[in-house]
């Protein structure tokens, strides 16, 4: 059972496979609390039809067209979809680290033999891939409530700026789960900052041109703000790849920036924990 | 094969701080002492060798689950050294960590997820392969006296001396050539401590394996352990075999009648239960 000569007897072990230990562990705690993810459900379906009813109010008062009202309608839908995606992804990865902290497994998870980057980067994709499908099942649910014509978008360029822009969602989603880390009792609560922020100035619900100056400023600092860009070019306006390539760039630019930053960010806050002291449970 | 010491440690020491180093940000405070709230390793060498069960024994709050928590790569150590197999825990923790495994008082795990799939999650981050790890899983378990159907429950519904057995279950499949036991039985009934410690001894005899054990239970200690260190405010203050400890306070009376909590009362001037009460 003991091997003197541990590294030959640990073998190479794969990055996949060492990946996929995060993701089929997150699917295995996932089906335990079946109940919540329930009622994200309802309230990511509830939240979307609230606020894209607004559109229709608007409509009812007959301020605008009908055409107006339909793009208002889209426009808003679209917000509140990627809102519920970017914030589905960044919470999943603060809940885990906070959730490691509360049963005192981090511990565990930081001496196995797994370079950070894999472990963070196993724990993103599972948020990804759970982020995508929950944000799916909204959009079946909330779009039969509204009048929809979809004839002109273009899903091909839609879903290539989702797939670009996650990667730099994923290294907002990584320096999210720094707080957790080093705030056992309030780090995912403070997590949302970050999500505050990010919906604040990324023109989820209203084109950031209606921003202040100085914020429109930081809007260009945010990758949201070019994903809703894309994504309602590609869904409003029917613009195909080709018209994306500015977008597809920046956003490839942050997802190559961001990751490397945030998992280099993450291995200092680790540090720092472990200097301090701030790994032992707190639960 | 890597034939180097399973560990040294040499001048080890590491303090928690009472709070920011004002020193570095007030310039007349410069000259200050700076205020040490705790200081858990104090100057602490020893080397275990290969095959040896090294026992540690101290009260609550000695520095002892510090001093894991180092050589786990957990905590970083202000000065001195920790190497395992020839590998710094500070400067090579990567090379570090395929040989180590622990143990510790307190059993962590997803509580909502069952033994089973918590220990399919730490062979994979081990590397181990998928097909191999639930029938040795269950094989430790089956040793431990957990069965196949407890494996399954959450480990909620476990009781914590189960909990404490997945625990010690968890460290040992991964095959570890120096394993961190600290304070294993804890907490346990004395049927599931026996299942322990047998189930420890099995692994000695049977598998060349180097263990470092932490505990407050002297019998424990005497039981286990070739040699033996006695931890007191974070620092060695006597080390040798149970024999050779006893011999420090015997007198002229024969060995065997002087028990290891004796040694302890001897060479600390305390009690075990009288340092706990201090370090509440």
């Amino acid at each position: 059972m003991i091997s003197a000569d541990f590294h030959t007897a640990l073998g190479r072990p794969r990055p996949i496979g060492l990946a996929w230990a995060f993701f089929e562990r997150q699917i295995n705690l996932w089906k335990r609390y079946w109940c919540w993810e329930l009622v994200w459900l309802v309230y990511g379906v509830v939240n979307t039809l609230a606020i894209t009813f607004i559109a229709e109010q608007v409509g009812q008062d007959s301020i605008v067209g009908r055409n107006e009202i339909n793009r208002l309608v889209m426009f808003l839908l679209i917000g509140t979809l990627v809102w519920a995606y970017l914030s589905a992804v960044l919470d999943d990865v603060s809940l885990v680290v906070g959730w490691e902290r509360w049963e005192g497994t981090i511990e565990h998870t930081l001496m196995a033999p797994v370079p950070r980057v894999i472990h963070l980067l196993g724990m993103s994709v599972f948020g990804v891939a759970h982020a995508v499908l929950r944000t799916a099942l909204i959009f079946a649910m909330a779009a039969p409530f509204f009048d929809i014509n979809v004839a002109n978008a273009d899903w091909l360029a839609a879903f290539a700026v989702i797939a670009v822009g996650s990667v730099s969602v994923i290294g907002l989603a990584i320096l999210a789960g720094i707080l957790p880390l080093l705030y056992p009792e309030r780090g995912p609560q403070m997590s949302f900052m970050v999500q505050a922020v990010v919906l604040l100035v990324s023109g989820v619900y209203y084109s950031v041109d209606v921003l202040p100056g100085w914020l429109q400023a930081v809007s260009y600092l945010s990758p949201a703000t070019y994903m809703l860009d894309g994504i309602r070019g590609a869904m409003l306006d029917g613009q195909g790849i080709a018209e994306m390539g500015r977008i597809l760039v920046i956003l490839l630019v942050f997802g190559v920036l961001l990751v490397p930053l945030s998992v280099a960010a993450f291995s200092l806050a680790e540090k720092w924990a472990k200097i301090t002291g701030r790994l032992k449970r707190h639960g | 094969m890597n034939s180097a010491m399973p560990l040294r440690v040499e001048s080890l020491a590491k303090n928690f701080p009472s709070g920011p180093d004002w020193r570095q940000i007030i310039p007349v405070l410069r000259n200050r002492p700076r205020k040490i709230k705790v200081r858990p390793i104090d100057d602490v060498s020893f080397e275990i060798q290969r095959g040896e069960i090294y026992g540690i024994i101290g009260a609550n709050g000695s520095g002892k689950s510090t001093l894991v928590r180092v050589l786990s790569t957990l905590l970083l150590p202000d000065s001195g050294l920790a190497e395992v197999f020839g590998y710094d825990v500070v400067r090579e923790p990567a090379k570090v960590r395929p040989a180590i495994n622990r143990v510790s008082a307190d059993p962590s795990f997803f509580r909502s997820m069952s033994a089973i799939e918590n220990l399919m999650f730490f062979g994979r981050v081990y590397g181990l392969k998928t097909s191999g790890i639930k029938s040795r899983a269950y094989d430790i378990l089956d040793r431990l006296m957990l069965t196949e159907e407890q494996a399954r429950d959450p480990m909620q519904n476990l009781s914590r001396g189960q909990q404490q057995k997945v625990a010690v279950a968890r460290a040992f499949l991964t095959s570890p050539v120096l394993m961190l036991l600290d304070e294993p039985t804890t907490g346990l009934d004395p049927r599931s401590r026996r299942e322990v410690q047998t189930f420890i001894q099995a692994v000695r005899r049977d598998h060349d394996a180097t263990i470092l054990l932490t505990t407050h239970d002297m019998q424990e200690a005497d039981l286990l352990c070739d040699r033996i260190a006695v931890f007191s405010a974070g620092r060695i203050i006597a080390e040798g075999t149970p024999d050779q400890l006893r011999a420090m306070v015997a007198g002229d009376r024969p060995l065997e009648d002087v028990d290891m909590e004796e040694v302890y009362l001897e060479l600390t001037g305390r009690s075990i239960e009288e340092d706990e009460e201090t370090d509440d």
